[in-house]
């Protein structure tokens, strides 16, 4: 009776009470809510537990940055879709911010022609569904792309037909590793002459000189270790050498040109974000416009460009889902279609799919929030 | 003020508590209720596969496995068109049925152990007898599926299919390029660019699939068959009532067919004194009961959709454009492996 009429009379614990109340009432049905589903689903033989993992998976993937094949787990082909979706997000991720800042650089261009045609481009590219583009790329240029009799034959033995882009594949005699150790020392080597020449003011550029010295004469000093395996047309297709699918190639250059688009236009943004008074007072103070533009008005647009430009990276990596459409088989084609088919464990193989991108679009988060902290500094 | 709020708050965690009660109760209503008070059934068909399940300009479905859920619709509601069609691509079909989207699946799928055991489906019987095949273009001179070594082959994602020709190439010790797209569609169109140099599926497909090609005379099916592919609609575990009535659609089928009772003399065998037409036809005994049925269960499949044969000559034998043999579908009597219970 006491504590009821204290509760009555103490507004900050009231608001408590009922919050704690609400709070427990919420975790009771979403708690209900679970078991009933899981009973259910147990009730009707629908796996809920990870047992398929360790299962062999019977089914084969093309693309493998691991060792593969059809007697590997489930869980292997998890890792093969994980690390399929992962590669194609980070390699498209760097040519996607140099094409984008060097689009938005071009947008804010003198040149008429210049900034009309970033302009075209971007306006292009940004309002055309992502999917149709990627159904562009992959249809219309494989359709004419020749077959591997009739491959396209590139300087260097690259060859490119409608199985894909064939390049010669480095192969390192144990030697090699030399090569590698003399590349540490020049980086050593490197450095020490960075601090040296950053002491004397002068010749900085030099210091890559041990970088590239060091390993090229080692190379040559124990008899050139390093061989190349080139693709040969066998058969039905080129054989030997490394192999870029064309369903890879087509889902990079949607994701790239299109995230590229979204990029340019934040670095338009952020650099026209910086007060003109920036730019006016730089040459004020004597500087010229290369100058201005490096140590005042990008360090100050970057503070605007990074936030945005980390949900471009997300949105490129979650968007590389859309493998899904064209074949190549990313974490969604494999894991979340064919493993979800044929174990028929619907909630445990979602519920993964879900936490991987949840969890991989936190830590991209995270880091570009570093970063961001870092250039933020550099302003006081 | 205070007490209103609370009182508000647990009006709606009753009603929320309730609705929830009310849905999980709603899981105990058996399929043939539902699909009794919903007044149709709904069916997991293959999105576009002609001789199976495709819909016209109109929406209007034709197919095979299209009539069978037509059949099952007839003998419940006694009107073939009670039935809704949901297209559903191989590798989506069995969540769908999982999770009570669909109360029938029929969708040229392959009756296998682990969809069984593993997946809590259960197939009521094989109605159509299939093997895995090869197609490939004419002008690369091949005969024979063993010399696809080293080749690029298109497939659909989610099928046997995609399972079988790994197991051919790793048993053969040949080389292969597999790309598993997510529908048949995309699939075929893939190897008709130039992506693969075979595509792999059904044999009753690969014909299908030839037929809708540009150049339909540029292609060749190989003749090794590399799996068994028994066809069977499925369903639900747990609902043995439904498990029984949609397994015995497809046995009375067979059993017209054997008795000589189709669409045309049906009625006249209403009034014939064989015993066993009788029995189907629900003249004698009352077998439709049992099974959650009325008594002219039988007749009314045979009356709206026709016995197995009618169904399989309309949509894939002779009198359809892809004229495949009865061939291991003929009825046992017939030298095939068709056989069905008797109705007794």
């Amino acid at each position: 009776m006491l504590a009821l009429s204290s509760l009555r009379r103490d507004a900050v614990l009231r608001g408590v009470a009922i919050q704690v109340l609400f709070l427990g009432v919420l975790a009771l049905l979403v708690y209900e809510a679970v078991a009933t589903g899981l009973a259910n689903m147990r009730a009707h033989h629908i796996p809920v537990d990870f047992s398929f993992w360790r299962e062999p998976a019977g089914f084969d993937i093309d693309q493998h940055l691991i060792p593969y094949s059809p007697a590997s787990t489930y869980g292997r082909a998890f890792l093969v879709g994980l690390l399929n979706t992962l590669l194609v997000a980070a390699i498209g991720i760097v040519p996607a911010s140099l094409l984008g800042f060097a689009l938005g650089a071009a947008r804010l261009s003198r040149n008429f022609l210049v900034a009309r045609l970033a302009a075209i481009y971007v306006e292009a590219t940004r309002n055309v569904p992502l999917l149709l583009q990627l159904l562009f790329w992959y249809n219309a240029v494989l359709e004419a792309l020749p077959s591997p009799q009739r491959s396209l034959a590139l300087p260097g033995h690259v060859y490119l037909n409608d199985r894909g882009l064939f390049l010669p594949a480095p192969v390192f005699a144990p030697a090699a590793v030399w090569v590698l150790v003399a590349f540490g020392f020049g980086l050593f080597g490197g450095l020490a002459c960075w601090f040296w020449a950053k002491r004397m003011d002068s010749w900085r550029s030099l210091a890559v000189l041990p970088v590239i010295a060091f390993p090229l004469a080692t190379y040559f000093a124990i008899g050139q270790p390093l061989g190349f395996d080139v693709p040969v047309l066998k058969g039905f297709n080129f054989s030997g050498g490394a192999k870029l699918l064309p369903e890879f190639i087509a889902l990079l250059f949607s994701l790239v040109l299109y995230t590229a688009a979204f990029i340019a236009e934040i670095v338009r943004a952020g650099i026209e974000g910086v007060p003109k008074g920036q730019g006016e007072a730089a040459s004020a103070l004597g500087l010229r416009e290369a100058e201005a533009r490096k140590y005042v008005i990008i360090p100050q647009a970057m503070r605007l460009i990074v936030p945005p430009l980390t949900s471009q990276y997300l949105n490129l990596f979650k968007n590389s889902s859309l493998a899904v459409f064209i074949g190549y088989p990313d974490l969604i084609q494999v894991f979340a279609g064919t493993v979800l088919n044929q174990t028929g464990a619907a909630v445990p193989v979602m519920a993964t799919t879900m936490a991987v991108y949840l969890s991989v679009s936190l830590l991209t988060s995270l880091l570009m929030n570093l970063y961001n902290r870092r250039i933020a500094k550099v302003q006081h | 003020m205070f007490s209103a709020m609370l009182s508000k708050k647990l009006l709606f965690c009753v009603f929320f508590g309730l609705a929830l009660a009310v849905s999980s109760g709603d899981a105990d209503a058996t399929t043939l209720d539902q699909v009794k008070q919903r007044g149709y059934l709904i069916c997991g068909s293959n999105p576009g596969l002609p001789g199976f399940g495709l819909p016209d300009d109109n929406g209007n479905w034709t197919g095979f496995d299209v009539d069978f859920c037509r059949a099952v619709a007839a003998t419940i509601f006694d009107d073939p068109s009670k039935v809704k069609f949901l297209p559903l691509t191989a590798k989506d079909r069995f969540t769908a049925l999982q999770s009570g989207e669909v109360d029938v699946l029929a969708h040229n799928t392959t009756w296998t152990l682990s969809r069984e055991a593993g997946q809590g489906l259960l197939f009521t019987g094989v109605n159509f007898y299939d093997g895995q095949g090869f197609m490939v273009r004419g002008k690369l001179n091949i005969s024979s599926a063993l010399e696809l070594s080293g080749a690029s082959i298109c497939v659909q994602q989610g099928t046997t299919s995609e399972l079988n020709i790994a197991d051919f190439f790793h048993s053969h010790q040949m080389p292969y390029e597999p790309v598993a797209f997510a529908t048949s569609d995309e699939a075929v169109k893939a190897y008709e660019n130039g992506r693969c140099d075979a595509f792999a599926t059904d044999s009753s497909a690969l014909y299908v699939e030839r037929a809708k090609l540009a150049d339909p005379d540029a292609h060749v099916i190989l003749p090794e068959i590399i799996s068994k592919e028994p066809f069977s609609p499925a369903v639900r575990q747990g609902d043995d009532q439904w498990f029984n009535l949609v397994k015995w659609v497809n046995f009375v089928m067979l059993d017209a067919e054997e008795a000589d009772i189709s669409s045309a003399n049906v009625d006249d065998k209403m009034k014939s004194e064989d015993p066993e037409a009788r029995r189907i036809l629900g003249v004698e005994g009352n077998f439709g009961e049992g099974l959650g049925l009325s008594k002219d269960w039988a007749y009314r499949i045979i009356k709206h959709v026709g016995n197995y044969a009618e169904v399989f000559e309309r949509n894939l034998g002779e009198g359809s454009p892809l004229r495949i043999k009865r061939g291991l579908n003929a009825l046992w009597t017939h030298g095939g492996i068709q056989y069905a219970p008797p109705i007794r």
